[in-house]
């Protein structure tokens, strides 16, 4: 009832407890995507049986070029697990690099590390697409082709590093000093600290924020489009414009692409959610 | 020769100066307490017995091997000297078995069958056997401590350094730590001891050392020191604590 009288105040006893996924589990968007796609088979049954010459149904269509939607799909998931690992190794090697005890390499790591994390993704694809040549030559002789793609998946990792960076130095400064000193004291070298006894426990205040990004670097994958790389929203477009561009194919043609990145992300940032949770009552 | 031996060692930190010319020898086998009011340089003069701190002038020699030699072998310094701190500093991601064993498959490289052996005979002399499995967040302070001492001799030390190791601890679990050292001692371990435990100092140490300011003010055997201290520094400082 106190719910009711008062909608717009906090609910004070619900901010330690909340828990979104106690409403919208995991599998919920997964199931939001059938539930729609049920609908969708339904409504193009009905209007099938009674349909006369002219154009299919919007429906129709949507149900006609979900395969093709779905390839570009898959590459939204390459270019994630691609972008995700560059920006892994690279962000690794960033973060520690900032902590460096000489300026020449700190001071480096810390400006490609805040240029990155603070312009516009937008820009960044941008400033790759123009800057990286189609063709790269191999030390080996060969030439290697920079497809649309294959850029666009470097140019989201740019981003992602830099917070990877800042999540890797983040994690390192927090471990108290008496861990580097009590290592040091039984004989560990600097990098044997880092290896054995240092970056192990970066990995748990790591792992959260590290998936957050993926989930946020997946999202932005369809920007890519804008060049023309086939991906799922590009392909959506395409295939509108194969349909004959009728306007009322733009909703449930963008609500199936929504439901498509829902249903893949939201589980993901429940899993984070989970992790984050277990570590907190862990420590 | 004396197995530590400290020569007119100096040290700063910035614009202050910490240690003021500090001699002291340790002979093999000897348990030797550093007392004195906090701020005395005392927790200073333990940490650049094993490098952990360097020093501006004066020499540190551990085994004839000088410290702060540029060349030191780090390595060969820290296998004899080892060193207990205040806030334990255990590996918090691993067990309490693997805190003991990491340092000497690391770093020794020994094989991990040996070590282990020796890690669980060490667990039991400090008497945690049972804990082996448990991560340092689920033991006490006192047990967590006990765990460091057993991870500093798994490398075989010549001489163990303890920083106000109870400083930090509930009192009921001071005993077991004072305890766990006094045995160490009684085996002929050659012990150096920053602390606040006039007792255990009394007790346990074969001489005692009190500092002030940087200095040495006076030394000698806890019977003659506790009872008959000659400076007026260290006759205030005592009747402070007790």
């Amino acid at each position: 009832m106190r719910a009711l009288a008062k909608p717009f105040r906090i609910d004070v006893e619900a901010v330690s407890s909340f828990l979104p996924s106690r409403a919208l589990r995991g599998w919920h968007g997964i199931l939001l995507l059938a539930l729609f796609l049920a609908s969708l088979a339904i409504a193009t049954a009905h209007a099938q049986s009674g349909a006369a010459a002219g154009p299919p149904s919007p429906l129709a269509t949507l149900v006609e070029w979900i395969p093709f939607i779905l390839r570009g799909f898959l590459l939204n998931l390459g270019m994630s697990f691609l972008a995700m690992a560059i920006a892994t190794v690279l962000g690794i090697g960033l973060g520690l690099l900032q902590l460096s005890r000489s300026r020449f390499l700190s001071l480096p790591a810390w400006l490609v590390t805040h240029l990155f994390r603070n312009s516009p993704w937008l820009v960044i694809l941008f400033v790759v697409m123009l800057l990286v040549p189609f063709e790269l030559q191999l030390p080996g002789g060969g030439t290697f082709i920079m497809s649309d793609w294959l850029k666009a998946t470097f140019a989201f990792s740019l981003p992602v590093m830099a917070n990877v960076s800042e999540i890797v130095r983040g994690a390192i400064v927090s471990i108290p000093k008496g861990q580097w000193e009590s290592a040091e004291s039984l004989a560990f070298t600097h990098g044997q600290t880092l290896r054995w006894i240092i970056l192990p426990q970066c990995v748990k205040r790591a792992i959260p924020p590290w998936m957050n990004w993926y989930a946020l670097l997946t999202m932005a994958t369809p920007m890519a489009s804008i060049l023309g790389v086939r991906e799922a929203v590009g392909n959506g477009q395409a295939a509108m414009e194969a349909a004959g561009a009728r306007p009322e194919l733009l909703v449930p043609f963008y609500l199936f692409l929504l439901l498509l990145f829902f249903a893949y992300i939201y589980p993901i940032s429940i899993w984070t959610r989970m992790i984050e949770r277990k570590y907190a009552v862990d420590s | 020769m004396p197995l530590v031996s400290i020569k007119e060692v100096h040290k700063s930190f910035g614009k202050l100066e910490v240690l003021r010319g500090v001699s002291l020898d340790v002979k093999k086998g000897e348990v030797v307490c550093i007392i004195g009011p906090s701020g005395s340089g005392k927790s200073t003069l333990i940490r650049c017995i094993n490098g952990l701190n360097d020093i501006q002038k004066g020499s540190i020699t551990v085994e004839g091997q000088e410290v702060n030699d540029p060349k030191l072998d780090k390595l060969a310094l820290r296998k004899k000297v080892g060193i207990v701190f205040q806030q334990y500093n255990l590996f918090p991601h691993k067990t309490a078995l693997e805190n003991v064993m990491m340092a000497p498959v690391k770093v020794l490289k020994e094989p991990k069958r040996e070590v282990e052996e020796r890690a669980r005979a060490l667990i039991a002399k400090v008497r945690l056997s049972g804990k082996e499995d448990v991560y340092p967040g689920h033991l006490s302070g006192g047990q967590q401590q006990r765990v460091a001492i057993a991870r500093s001799l798994a490398m075989r030390p010549d001489v163990m350094l303890f920083d106000e190791v109870t400083a930090a601890l509930d009192p009921e679990t001071v005993k077991e730590v004072l305890l766990t050292i006094k045995e160490l001692a009684a085996e002929g371990m050659t012990c150096i001891l920053v602390t606040h435990e006039m007792g255990f100092a009394r007790e346990v140490a074969d001489h005692v050392y009190f500092t002030d300011r940087g200095v040495i003010v006076e030394h000698g055997p806890p019977e003659e020191l506790f009872t008959q201290a000659k400076d007026e520094r260290t006759q205030r400082f005592l009747s402070q604590i007790f």
